[in-house]
């Protein structure tokens, strides 16, 4: 048995406030660099003033916000080896490898080229220094892809296969690993939430500055950017979410399953539930309300496929815990005696299902001998909250929609000349100020958290991952990151809604 | 795949280096002129000068630490596994500085308020002098070795504590890796500052370059006589599955020295990093000369500490035969090899828009540089 089960919970825990506060800082990065190297498109294009005045104004708040994403992916980049030191060692070779590259290929980009942005204005020529905006702009873009084909190989590990020599996982086929239909997926979907949450950034903020009369011509210029951007960026958000989840049907059934709350397979095409109360106790969805068919075409795109539900999920994983185990022991008579010839062809067998029999080490030290019962409760683990993962899911999936239905509306005002005289529209902009933020982190609450029990999935179970520290140490640091993120957060508002107030005039 | 485990392995210990040494030259005159901030600066304006001076830099030379991170991910994970949750505490307070770093140089002078920017620069002075202090630390404890050892699936343990760190050779290096960097900022300024400032920069630049002299002196004599070298006492295949519970390692005074009677050319390193230093302390009127001085000074320094220990990455006290070597603990030979690819495509591109960067940014910082961007000037 893995004992500290408390270091299980608190890196977890540590992880989870880290990542979410670094991923409130990313997307506005993300979105505010294309518009700002749109809007300084624009002005080299035209060579119309405003359209400088407009890139140095949004250019403030967006070193504001740039500056926190730096320094908290600081943390990101060093707490797989500082909390999870077992992953670190167990995926290191396949999932270093993208992030290393990430730091050659994307962070020296940006970072090399946010000084060129706010230094170089009056020493380089504007076209040079429209190109330092756009490589800034590839910077952080390039960065995301990166990540994100990190977190996809933990979604779905493919090019990699375990070296018992080595007790780890290494890289097979990198190319695999690199064209991941999962990583892509998520790259491209999360980029353009990105390009929303700084499209949103920046409509209501400008609709701010109408609805209190000030700024006109800098307002109305920006939003137009902003909606049509937006309207594009909403768009793909959605449409490549679907994408995604069609993708994770194809490795993460119980991730599928959870979020909508299936309990049990259902006929092809199964159907889609808006909205309803899951019960982890009865098994069933209360109050649901169901969309038929709708949910089988999604995720299977295909009218006859069924699609497996939490029980039958969870009966599957036995099957593959049993597996697990005889992995397991293949590998003990390995390592014992590495010329074994029945040894290696049992593991070369079963090796697929190794992840599986790691399971039952929350339940015993002696994986080859579990009982019946050690496997039943192993197996219930794979079954996430279904609860959590079932209302995120739903509110970010209708902010998304609300996207599409604020950018539109705006874009037809705009198209109209009328983006101005509408209160309600510009109250109903600025009002939707922090619902990117929020879909961003409900997004990666079901990616990570609908995952569980899973670090890496199906290989490494989570709790196997911490490091050898103490909980005093983690707790010691969670309690030094949140006071230090509180402070930074305060800070941080303080000083946008310092420079939002004072308005392009007065920067 | 066209080059073999051994020389792939060797290559990577070498990249190694050249990022940690890199960090060290670009990064390190960031944390040195911090250190100066509120002793140089003896005004609000002054200290703005300062931070300005590495205003719009500061940001790409921190990458060489993330990148530093994810270099040991990717081709030494286990060192990357073992060191950072072995220094847990030591990495926390090296995290929550660096963290503070990039914000106080954005937000200090943000606002007016004089309450507000001194604690700033309080603020910046302590990111700039706790993490060199930390690194110095830690390089100290690898030369003497920790106590870490495996369990038979390879999960890393590591017995030791956050006081056990701070012994006093560990502290030594400490120092001396603060007052390194504080040459190096100090011999920075030199070139970016002028009249009073810098010649204060050149009065701390040369006083710093003597304790260098001294420490790194000093620091040679205590591992000579005092310190427990480690060596190899087993055969062990360079090209062999990175599992390092194969082999027998002996301690031994005076085992780091033995590479320079192996190849008697590496004593170039320790000698670069004495000679360099004397040759910035005479020629900080050239003040391009004196930096780079210094910079080979950070060179020589480093590449002392690795040659010193090679094949050695991390020697474990409590089980020296689980010792991390450059043979028994890097990634595979693909991911090696891909990474070297990356490595050979990417870091000539980022030197040379770097290079372009600073060329673009050369020039003395003064107080017109500050009022004439003062919308962006930190």
């Amino acid at each position: 048995m893995i004992s500290g089960a408390d270091v299980v919970d608190l890196s977890r825990l540590q992880f989870a406030l880290t990542a979410l506060y670094h991923f409130l800082f990313v997307p506005l990065t993300l979105g505010l660099s294309i518009l700002l190297a749109i809007m300084e498109t624009i002005y080299v294009m035209t060579g119309r003033d405003i359209w400088r005045q407009m890139v140095k104004y949004w250019g403030i708040l967006f070193g504001i916000n740039f500056v926190l994403g730096v320094a908290t992916g600081l943390t990101m980049e060093f707490q797989f080896g500082t909390n999870w030191a077992y992953y670190s060692h167990y995926v290191g070779d396949v999932f270093g490898a993208p992030l290393a590259i990430e730091g050659l290929m994307a962070f020296f980009l940006e970072a090399t080229f946010v000084g060129m942005f706010f230094f170089g204005w009056n020493k380089v020529s504007p076209f040079q220094h429209l190109c330092c905006t756009w490589l800034l702009a590839l910077g952080t873009n390039l960065s995301a892809l990166w990540i994100l084909i990190a977190n996809g190989w933990m979604q779905n590990p493919v090019g990699a296969k375990f070296n018992y020599q080595t007790m780890r996982m290494e890289v097979d086929s990198f190319f695999d690993i690199l064209f991941n239909p999962v990583g892509q997926a998520k790259f491209v979907h999360t980029i353009s939430a990105g390009y929303v949450t700084g499209a949103v950034f920046v409509l209501a903020v400008s609709a701010y500055f109408l609805l209190r009369g000030r700024n006109q011509e800098f307002a109305k210029r920006s939003m137009t950017v902003a909606v049509s951007f937006g309207l594009a960026s909403a768009l793909s958000v959605v449409v490549l979410g679907d994408e995604s989840g069609y993708v994770a049907n194809s490795n993460q059934k119980m991730k599928i399953a959870a979020i909508e709350a299936m309990w049990h397979t259902e006929k092809a095409p199964a159907g889609l539930t808006l909205f309803g109360i899951p019960n982890e106790k009865t098994k069933k969805t209360d109050y649901a309300i169901q969309i038929p068919f709708a949910l089988g075409l999604i995720a299977t795109r295909s009218f006859n496929e069924p699609l497996s539900g939490i029980e039958e999920l969870i009966k599957e994983g036995k099957g593959k815990i049993r597996e697990g185990i005889l992995a397991y022991d293949a590998l003990n008579r390995l390592r014992h005696d590495p010329t074994d010839v029945e040894a290696k062809a049992d593991f070369e067998q079963f090796n697929q299902s190794l992840g599986y029999g790691l399971l039952l080490k929350k339940y015993t030290g002696n994986i080859t001998e579990a009982t019946e019962k050690q496997i039943n409760l192993a197996a219930n683990d794979l079954k996430p909250h279904v609860l959590p993962l079932f209302f995120s899911f739903r509110i970010m999936v209708a902010c998304g929609f609300f996207f599409i239905f604020l950018f539109a509306t705006g874009f037809y005002l705009s198209v109209k000349h009328q983006l101005h005289a509408h209160r309600w529209y510009l109250r109903l902009a600025f009002l939707a100020l922090p619902l990117p933020w929020v879909a961003s982190e409900l997004g990666w609450i079901v990616a990570e958290y609908g995952r569980q029990p899973w670090v890496v999935q199906g290989i490494l179970p989570t709790f196997m991952g911490v490091s050898s520290v103490s909980p005093a140490q983690v707790l010691t640091s969670i309690i030094g990151f949140v006071v230090f993120y509180s402070v930074l957060a305060v800070i941080e508002v303080y000083l946008m809604v310092k420079y939002i107030r004072l308005g392009p005039e007065n920067c | 795949m066209p080059l073999d485990y051994e020389t792939l392995r060797v290559i990577w210990w070498v990249l190694l280096g050249v990022l940690l040494i890199g960090f060290a030259i670009m990064d390190g005159f960031d944390f040195g002129v911090l250190m100066w901030l509120p002793w140089l600066g003896k005004t609000d304006m002054e200290r703005r000068i300062l931070i300005n001076s590495i205003g719009p830099t500061w940001e790409g030379n921190q990458v060489w630490f993330v990148l530093g991170g994810g270099a040991i991910f990717a081709a030494w994970p286990a060192l990357y596994a073992l060191s950072f949750s072995g220094f847990y505490l030591a990495m926390l307070i090296i995290l929550l500085a660096l963290i503070v770093r990039p914000v106080g140089i954005k937000y200090r002078s943000k606002l007016s308020n004089p309450a507000w920017r001194s604690s700033w620069d309080f603020a910046l002075f302590i990111s700039g002098f706790v993490p060199p202090l930390l690194f110095g630390v830690a390089i100290g404890n690898v030369l003497q070795g920790v106590p870490f050892h495996f369990d038979s699936f390879l999960r890393p343990f590591y017995t030791g504590t956050f006081l056990e760190l701070l012994n006093p050779f560990a502290l030594l290096c400490g120092v001396l890796s603060v007052i390194m960097l504080a040459m190096h900022g100090a011999f920075f300024l030199n070139l970016k500052m002028t009249d009073s400032l810098q010649k204060r920069a050149i009065k701390a630049a040369r006083v710093s370059a003597c304790a260098v002299i001294v420490l790194f002196a000093l620091g040679g004599v205590w591992i000579f006589y005092g310190i427990d070298g480690y060596q190899l006492n087993s055969v062990l295949p360079h090209d062999g599955p990175s599992n390092p519970l194969q082999k027998l390692v002996i301690q031994e005074i005076g085992a780091w020295f033995f590479n320079y009677h192996l190849m008697p050319v590496t004593r170039l390193l320790p000698v670069m990093g004495l000679a360099s230093a004397l040759l910035a302390l005479f020629t900080a009127r050239w003040a391009s000369l004196a930096f780079f001085s210094s910079a080979l000074c950070v060179f020589g320094i480093i590449g002392t500490v690795g040659v010193s220990m090679f094949p050695f990455i991390l020697p474990s006290s409590s089980h020296p035969e689980q010792s991390l070597l450059v043979w028994d603990s890097s990634s595979s030979q693909l991911t090696l090899f891909i990474m070297l690819i990356a490595t050979v495509v990417f870091l000539p591109i980022i030197l040379a828009y770097t290079a372009w960067v600073y060329r673009v940014l050369r020039g003395k910082v003064t107080l017109e540089t500050v009022k004439n961007n003062q919308d962006v000037a930190y």
